[in-house]
């Protein structure tokens, strides 16, 4: 390829770079199989893997029992003579079965035994948010498995970064929870023809900004982004965001050098704020960027009870850009400024958002059926 | 002298004797270390397999180097039986760098994936469904490796058992169970656990099928594994192997422990009465595999193999400080 080649891109769904980045790996190592309670059905895990059914069959393809445990335990014996396999989960709620398998095995074997093997597992677990999921199909879990070392939890916004993450996920050689958000499926960007991989660890500035940082994770990117935009139109606040893709390991260095040039800190989780990634998170910050600080860090993430049924308990459960609006405002004061009274629904359709986040201003509202 | 046991005419006779210094090497380990325990160098928790060491070796010595196996926290005896450094077992005891899992792993933890001895997990059950994907592994690379989980009468309380059972004969996988019926765990007795004393039966609704032995002769388990074995390579499935046997020692520690109330002297002595070690020798002695002059002479060489095991283990260096946060992703 020449020097001034750029890569081929074009705009795809969330969901379909993740189609894409199966097909990719599973072409360039015969080697990475796909496995997980209805992968290979008409639906395909909300279509994200059918393509690669449909290309490499039932061999490398497959159904499993509804063992969800006991199937992780095969991945991670399959993973240890050589195999590089993909779990999917519908929904995360289903991980607290694996627990045992995840935390106990494939996060020890590595360090456990002197480093004498690994455990190459991607394990997907999507957060089944929307159209009245309720408790038990909602949760976003990203903190459980971030406290347990030996592994990496991944959590990309974009159609782009899911791509380049996921791939990266299955080349490396470590145990990998990847959280992919269902809300996010259906939102498009620009990706990359080809396979490419992105680093795991590494977040991104996906708006620059000098007022206030807003480090944001998954879902939560977006409605900083909508709120970024807003607060900038509507109040002359410029916010920076970041995305942060993957939470273990951290992007620490991104946080604290935009906290620096800030001095304040908003965190925007998909989770409970109760013992989070948002506590975390500010927990970095005041350890290691305090003085830097001109206002208390403030928190965006869910209170601390599961997820209601009902359209309007649900409306209140989950934080969204007002949210995040409300908290920059709280710790930034503009003098003189008049504040505009903003509505979720006038946040869209705003003129210019950031390259990756440009179909925020076609973003329709999620219906079901789910 | 001629082989007069009918059991004794498949066994090629230098597996006999093979599997007898492994028995022997394995007894002598597990006694040298309750000797040593209390020199309280060892720190860390040690589950010795004194009195079941046939199952092991029975079952490992029909598998190739490339075959896998998996253990739980009484895991010595598997790591020797599947060959395993003798040395390095014992440096990792004592914490040390030369260690097989450079001191990090301990008593519970050993490993060697050079001779397919792929680990040992303290959690009961949680190599069940690891050996299984192994198993999965080798069919999808179109290997005839077979993979074996030991695991005690324990686990199979647990449910990834009966899940494992289920997917290996779904997709005809070539991983055998090999259960340690030793009666107990830790101080509770199988029958205030399981309704029934009848493991080998449980694969049955799975259509597993399986076999109950004495855990005590080796040559049985010998047998059943050999059978075992060659299903599994044929692309038969999985197949489940009880053996009775019977822990000499505490469930953990080098002392033993029938004051404790929860088993009695005589259960223990009428198991003592029938040690592993002892009764092959006596086939062996009495079809003339092996001579008196033999059996000296492996206890001999085995006693000083024991021996630079510990010196070179209490000579090796502890891991450096700095090599904590090694072998981190």
């Amino acid at each position: 390829m020449g020097k001034d080649k750029k890569p081929k891109e074009r705009e795809i769904k969330y969901w379909q770079a993740i189609s894409e980045a199966h097909v990719q790996s599973m072409e360039r190592n015969e080697r990475v199989f796909i496995m997980g309670i209805g992968v290979d059905d008409p639906k395909g895990i909300f279509g994200t893997t059918l393509e690669a059914y449909k290309k490499f069959g039932k061999k490398r393809v497959f159904d499993t029992p509804v063992a969800e445990n006991t199937m992780t335990g095969c991945a991670i014996g399959a993973a240890l003579a050589g195999m590089r396999p993909v779990m999917v989960h519908a929904r995360n709620d289903f991980m607290y079965y694996c627990m045992d398998q995840l935390c106990n095995h494939a996060a020890k074997w590595h360090h456990m035994f002197g480093g004498l093997m690994t455990v190459p597992i991607t394990v997907r677990a999507i957060v089944g948010r929307g159209w009245g999921q309720g408790s038990q199909h909602s949760q976003s879990l990203q903190a459980l498995f971030s406290h347990v070392p030996g592994l990496k939890v991944v959590m990309p916004s974009t159609p782009y970064s899911v791509k380049g993450l996921l791939m990266a996920s299955i080349e490396g050689d470590s145990p990998v929870i990847f959280v992919e958000h269902r809300r996010l499926y259906d939102y498009a960007g620009p990706v990359p023809e080809g396979p490419y991989t992105l680093p795991i660890g590494k977040g991104a500035v996906v708006r620059m900004g000098k007022d206030a940082t807003v480090a944001a994770i998954s879902y939560a990117v977006w409605d900083a982004i909508k709120a970024a935009v807003a607060l900038k139109e509507e109040g002359g606040i410029d916010v920076e965001v970041i995305d942060l893709r993957s939470l273990k390991p951290l992007d620490e260095e991104l946080i604290l050098n935009s906290v620096k040039k800030t001095g304040r800190l908003v965190v925007a989780d998909t989770g409970w704020k109760s013992y989070g990634a948002s506590a975390e998170i500010s927990a970095l910050v005041a350890e290691k960027a305090f003085e830097y600080l001109k206002a208390p860090i403030q928190r965006v993430a869910l209170p601390d009870i599961s997820a209601p049924t009902s359209v309007t308990l649900e409306k209140v459960f989950y934080p969204g850009a007002m949210d995040i609006i409300s908290a920059v405002r709280q710790i930034v004061q503009k003098g003189g400024e008049k504040s505009v009274p903003l509505f979720e629904s006038s946040l869209t359709a705003k003129t210019v958002y950031e390259r990756e986040f440009s179909s925020l201003a076609q973003e329709k509202e999620f219906l079901g059926p789910f | 002298m001629k082989k007069k046991d009918p059991s004794l005419k498949s066994i090629p006779a230098n597996v006999l004797r093979d599997m007898y210094y492994m028995i022997v090497k394995i007894r002598k380990e597990g006694e040298r270390i309750a000797e040593l325990y209390p020199e309280q160098e060892m720190r860390c928790p040690i589950h010795l397999s004194i009195g079941q060491e046939a199952v092991a070796v029975g079952v490992c010595a029909n598998l190739r180097k490339d075959d896998y196996v998996f253990s739980s926290h009484r895991c010595h005896a598997h790591y020797l039986a599947k060959g395993g450094e003798l040395r390095r077992l014992v440096a990792e005891l004592y914490g040390k760098k030369t260690g097989c899992a450079g001191g990090v792993g301990g008593s519970m933890h050993l490993a060697a994936p050079e001779v397919g001895f792929m680990g040992a997990s303290s959690i009961v059950a949680g190599t069940i469904p690891i050996a299984m994907g192994t198993a999965l592994a080798s069919v999808m690379q179109g290997s005839d490796r077979v993979s074996v989980t030991f695991f005690g009468d324990a686990a199979v309380e647990e449910g990834t058992f009966h899940e494992t059972l289920n997917f290996a004969s779904l997709k005809s996988l070539p991983v055998i169970f090999v259960c340690e019926n030793n009666l107990y765990a830790t101080h509770s007795h199988l029958l205030a656990r399981q309704p029934t004393n009848n493991i080998f039966e449980r694969g049955e609704s799975h259509r597993v099928p399986g076999v109950c032995v004495d855990g005590n002769d080796l040559l049985a388990i010998y047998q059943a594994a050999k059978e075992a074995v060659d299903r599994c390579r044929r692309g038969q499935g999985p197949f489940l192997i009880e053996c009775k046997t019977y822990r000499w020692r505490e469930h953990v520690g080098p002392y033993y422990d029938y004051d404790l109330g929860y088993r009695s002297k005589e259960e223990l002595e009428k198991w003592m009465a029938r040690c592993p070690v002892s009764i092959y020798e006596k086939v062996l002695l009495e079809n003339g595999i092996l001579s008196r002059k033999d059996v000296s002479t492996i206890a001999k060489e085995v006693g000083e193999k024991m021996e630079e095991a510990v010196r070179f283990a209490k000579e090796s260096p502890f891991p450096d400080e700095a090599e904590l946060l090694k072998d981190v992703y």
